[in-house]
């Protein structure tokens, strides 16, 4: 039991770790999914725009991150698995 | 479809295959050399052998789910699953955490595991030992069979599948011969790479998926991994003087 747990929980943080970075990227990936089809953006430009969004998600969250751990000095010590 | 889809499809899932089988051989070796060779091979091959069975119940399920669904799912959880990697290798990369380190993860296994009473379990083996190596193989194997799937979305399993393969038998074949941690391997390097070739893969996956034409079409694949890592390396550099300005 103890081992179908541990595999349910490594399964979960293969994917989320950060919950704010998960739902931003979530958040994106909506967007394009519901409203960019609908709106007047070129097709050839929704895909290049998807990369920039997520671009800037990951840009700001590591910058948000530095900034946290830097007032939390304790996470450096942290060796995260995988 | 052309020799860079292969060649990146290879090259990503060796790559993060890698990064997998070193983490489960890091246990093997802690359990092998503190409880035994024997429980600990045991516990792998009970691994692998549960690993297999998986692919074989749940691989042919993916045949029938419509290729454009496919693709979004997987894209979804590629991208989730690379730039979580990404994340951490950025962080990593610019000091702000630490840094994976086998050699202490293997100090700190062994230490676990010599504390554990030894018991014969079942015909003379440790069930410590087989529960411990049993986990390891099997966790982190899983993560493989992920790797490989969404990799290899859209015809491309064999490569992929030949990549992790490759992995495997070179992690094994160094772990064997070296009956160590391979502590040498840059794996932060390593999950750097891996972390941009898996968002690129899982961004573009998405766009096909959602029907969207991309520049270029296939070769839109290859401008989106030296954009992520571009992108990446901006971001060392924003966290590094963040952390330094903040100081």
């Amino acid at each position: 039991m103890n081992t179908i747990a541990a595999a349910v929980r490594e399964v979960w943080g293969l994917f989320v770790e950060d919950g704010s970075f998960t739902a931003a990227i979530l958040l994106c990936i909506a967007l394009a999914v519901s409203v960019v089809p609908r709106s007047a953006i070129p097709p050839s430009w929704r895909a290049p725009l998807l990369f920039i969004a997520l671009a800037f998600v990951l840009v700001e969250n590591v910058r948000r991150s530095a900034r946290a751990t830097k007032t939390n000095p304790e996470k450096t010590k942290v060796q995260g698995q995988s | 479809m052309n020799w860079a889809h292969y060649g990146t499809a290879v090259t990503a899932a060796f790559l993060a295959s890698l990064v997998e089988f070193v983490e489960a051989l890091t246990i093997v070796l802690a359990v092998g050399t503190t409880r035994g060779w024997r429980s600990a091979l045991v516990g792998s091959a009970a691994g692998a052998l549960l690993l297999a069975l998986l692919v074989i119940a749940f691989g042919p399920v993916l045949q029938r789910v419509p290729i454009a669904t496919l693709q979004l799912v997987v894209g979804v959880l590629l991208l989730l699953f690379g730039m979580r990697w990404l994340r951490k290798a950025i962080l990593r990369s610019a000091g702000v955490i630490g840094l994976h380190d086998e050699t202490a993860i293997f100090a700190k296994e062994t230490a676990l595991l010599e504390r554990e009473p030894r018991a014969a379990w079942y015909v003379g083996l440790d069930g410590i030992a087989v529960a411990a190596s049993f986990k390891a193989v099997v966790l982190e194997g899983l993560e493989v069979i992920f790797i490989v799937i969404a990799v290899g979305a859209r015809g491309m399993l064999v490569p992929a599948s030949l990549g992790a393969a490759a992995a495997g038998a070179l992690v094994i074949a160094v772990g064997v011969a070296l009956r160590r941690p391979l502590a040498r391997v840059p794996e932060n390097t390593l999950k750097f790479a891996v972390g941009v070739l898996l968002s690129a893969f899982g961004v573009f996956w998405i766009g096909e998926g959602l029907g969207w034409s991309w520049p270029g079409e296939d070769l839109a694949l290859l401008a989106l991994i030296p954009a992520f890592l571009a992108v990446s390396l901006a971001a060392v550099s924003i966290a590094k003087r963040t952390t330094a300005a903040t100081s």
